[in-house]
């Protein structure tokens, strides 16, 4: 009992120090806050947006930025500003949803690959090489039409096309790190393959999938939403940042806080995530940690 | 006469590179019994570590083949058994220390959980009794304060302290037999005595039969009851650490130990073997040593000496000895 505690009351101190090396770091806090701000607006749409982001009003149609319409409204009258929000909730969802399957997916057939090597590695890394060789959007749009139009159907379309860009780095690692000492040591004492691919192998890739899943998060962002202006994504009226953007287009001209909202929050968002993995990064590796 | 827990027959093992075949060890013979140190000397590249991964078959696959030959553990073939088996015996009853404490402990871990980890899997106890014996381990190789190093990570320890930590890592496990490749070379050298103690202590009384690789002779002449000289991939010579030192019968033996600087003798220049050790993708003819050898003679260049026996205990592989008793059958054979 006393060991659970003194463990509990450890790991409460060790979770304490990561926020203070995490204050001390500017671009973590940026990077912190810009996230945090997002996840909140996509938390707090329904209760903090002006508007219902779906409510037509033809009346006020293409009204360019005012106090009534902050960010002005769409050519159907809808408020961009609530749309906006809304998009946030479908924008994150999908982009950590794709980045949680691919990376997990792609980090095991990576190691698996990459630990096994020989046959294994040769098939499981062909197989990668034909899903790289498609145009990542190409790829999602044949697989999304296929698997039928909607939104669960595009995650799981842009997560296929992820997994081998997680597959080829963590391999790119694990061949590395399988030649370290403790690989043989541990194969020493007794460990089986499957064992130290999850115990030694993955664990030890970890921050560069951190850093590519917040890189990736911004493609993945980009592809969802091309796919959802080509109809196979959200679907109309659903407010999706992309689908914003892609029919904004061509309001550009005359109109330009139509698309340029949207595309600002994806701006930011892309930004956000990117800093906080590198910063995140630096924090949590036990070599710099101390 | 203690009973033979090792027996490693015949063995060869082959690199398979672009530049050729390197025969990196052929036909050689050893035996760890029961309870003893077996110190295996050699210069750099003459096998030791090839040798020392082959018993617990970690050769990387491809380039290294183990080509021929058997080892025996408690009369068990480890090259011919399931590697479920041989996965049991890894750990259980066969342990490696590695010769780089900064690389042997997973980077990302704690040594606490790494530890604790092996512990639960071998001895199959839960979280809080692994814990206990880690911190009981710990303590045993004389680490001060275990609590609080098994929550460290590997890199917020010495060099000596991982090696300690490694060395009470593999005997957690209760091992039979335990593999130290060089494990002090990287260590300097009050910190390397303070660790060959500690493995020393420990493994004589928990009667660990140790495999002991080293090229420090001084070292292998302090710890270890029988010692078997390697070169080129060879055994050379096995015999018990004082007939080896007062009497050496190998001439490369000899050149060996005549090689270390005294403090009780007034020397200007450090004697040496003349010439490298052979490259082992075209190794020499016959003996491989022949070329660098004083005493080279007739058959030396083309046949190819075998281990006998010269006095109890006592092999050498050289064709200046024949084994009492029997003829020498080298114009025979060739």
């Amino acid at each position: 009992m006393k060991r659970i505690r003194k463990e509990r009351e450890w790991q409460i101190r060790e979770l304490m120090f990561t926020i203070k090396l995490l204050s001390k770091n500017p671009s973590a806090v940026a990077g912190f806050v810009i996230i945090a701000t997002m996840v909140f607006i996509a938390v707090g749409a329904p209760y903090i947006a002006p508007y219902d982001p779906i409510k037509i009003s033809l009346r006020e149609r293409l009204s360019p930025p005012s106090p009534v319409h902050i960010f002005g409204t769409d050519e159907m009258g809808r408020d961009i500003l609530s749309r906006v929000m809304h998009g946030a909730r479908i924008s994150l969802r999908i982009g950590v949803l794709v980045i949680a399957i691919a990376g997990s997916l792609g980090a095991a057939i990576g190691a698996v690959a990459g630990y096994l090597g020989k046959q294994a590695d040769n098939i499981i890394m062909r197989i990668m090489d034909v899903i790289l060789s498609f145009p990542p959007l190409v790829l999602a749009m044949a697989l999304a039409a296929a698997l039928g139009p909607n939104l669960n159907n595009a995650i799981l379309a842009v997560a296929f096309v992820m997994i081998p860009k997680f597959a080829r780095m963590v391999r790119g690692e694990a061949l590395a790190v399988k030649e370290k000492q403790f690989i043989a040591a541990a194969r020493a004492s007794g460990a089986g393959s499957l064992w130290i691919i999850f115990h030694h192998i993955i664990p030890n890739c970890f921050s560069s999938v951190i850093i590519l899943a917040t890189l990736l998060l911004g493609e993945t962002i980009l592809i969802a939403a091309s796919l959802s202006f080509i109809g196979l994504g959200a679907q109309p009226p659903t407010p999706e940042w992309g689908a914003m953007i892609s029919v904004g287009r061509k309001f550009l001209m005359d109109q330009w806080w139509y698309p340029t909202f949207p595309g600002l929050f994806i701006l930011m968002t892309v930004i956000g995530f990117n800093i906080l993995g590198d910063a995140l990064r630096d924090i949590f590796d036990p070599r710099i940690r101390r | 006469m203690p009973e033979t827990l090792l027996h490693i027959k015949d063995l060869s093992v082959r690199f398979f590179t672009y530049q050729g075949v390197v025969r990196a060890l052929e036909e050689v013979n050893l035996a760890v019994l029961k309870g003893e140190i077996l110190g295996l000397v050699g210069e750099t590249g003459c096998g030791k570590s090839v040798l020392a991964r082959s018993v617990l078959r970690l050769i990387a696959d491809p380039p290294g083949k183990i080509w021929r030959g058997e080892i025996f553990f408690k009369g068990e073939n480890l090259l011919k058994m399931s590697s479920r088996r041989l996965r049991h015996i890894r750990g259980n009853e066969i342990s490696m220390i590695f010769q780089e404490p900064m690389s042997s402990l997973n980077p990302v871990f704690r040594v606490g959980n790494q530890m604790q980890e092996v512990v639960m899997l071998h001895r199959r106890v839960g979280s809080a009794a692994a814990r206990e014996i880690c911190i009981d381990m710990l303590r045993q190789v004389k680490m001060p304060d275990p609590d609080a190093v098994l929550s460290k990570y590997p890199h917020e320890l010495s060099g000596g302290m991982r090696q300690r930590a490694m060395i009470a890592m593999e005997l957690s496990c209760r091992p039979e037999l335990l593999i130290a490749d060089e494990p002090t070379t990287a260590l300097d050298v009050t910190v390397q005595a303070q660790v060959l103690s500690i493995l020393e202590e420990l493994t004589r009384k928990k009667d660990v039969s140790v495999l002991f690789i080293s090229h420090d002779l001084g070292v292998i002449a302090q710890l270890c009851d029988r010692v078997a000289v390697m070169y080129a991939g060879r055994t050379v010579e096995v015999a018990s650490v004082w007939d080896l030192f007062s009497e050496p019968r190998h001439p490369y033996t000899r050149g060996l130990i005549r090689a270390i600087p005294r403090v009780d003798e007034e020397r200007e220049i450090l004697a040496v073997i003349p010439g490298v050790v052979p490259g082992l993708i075209r190794p020499p003819k016959g003996c491989r040593f022949h070329p660098r050898c004083e005493a080279v003679m007739h058959p030396c260049d083309r046949v190819t000496p075998r281990l006998v026996e010269v006095a109890p205990g006592h092999q050498v592989a050289c064709h200046l000895y024949k084994e009492s008793g029997e003829e020498h059958d080298a114009d025979t054979r060739h």
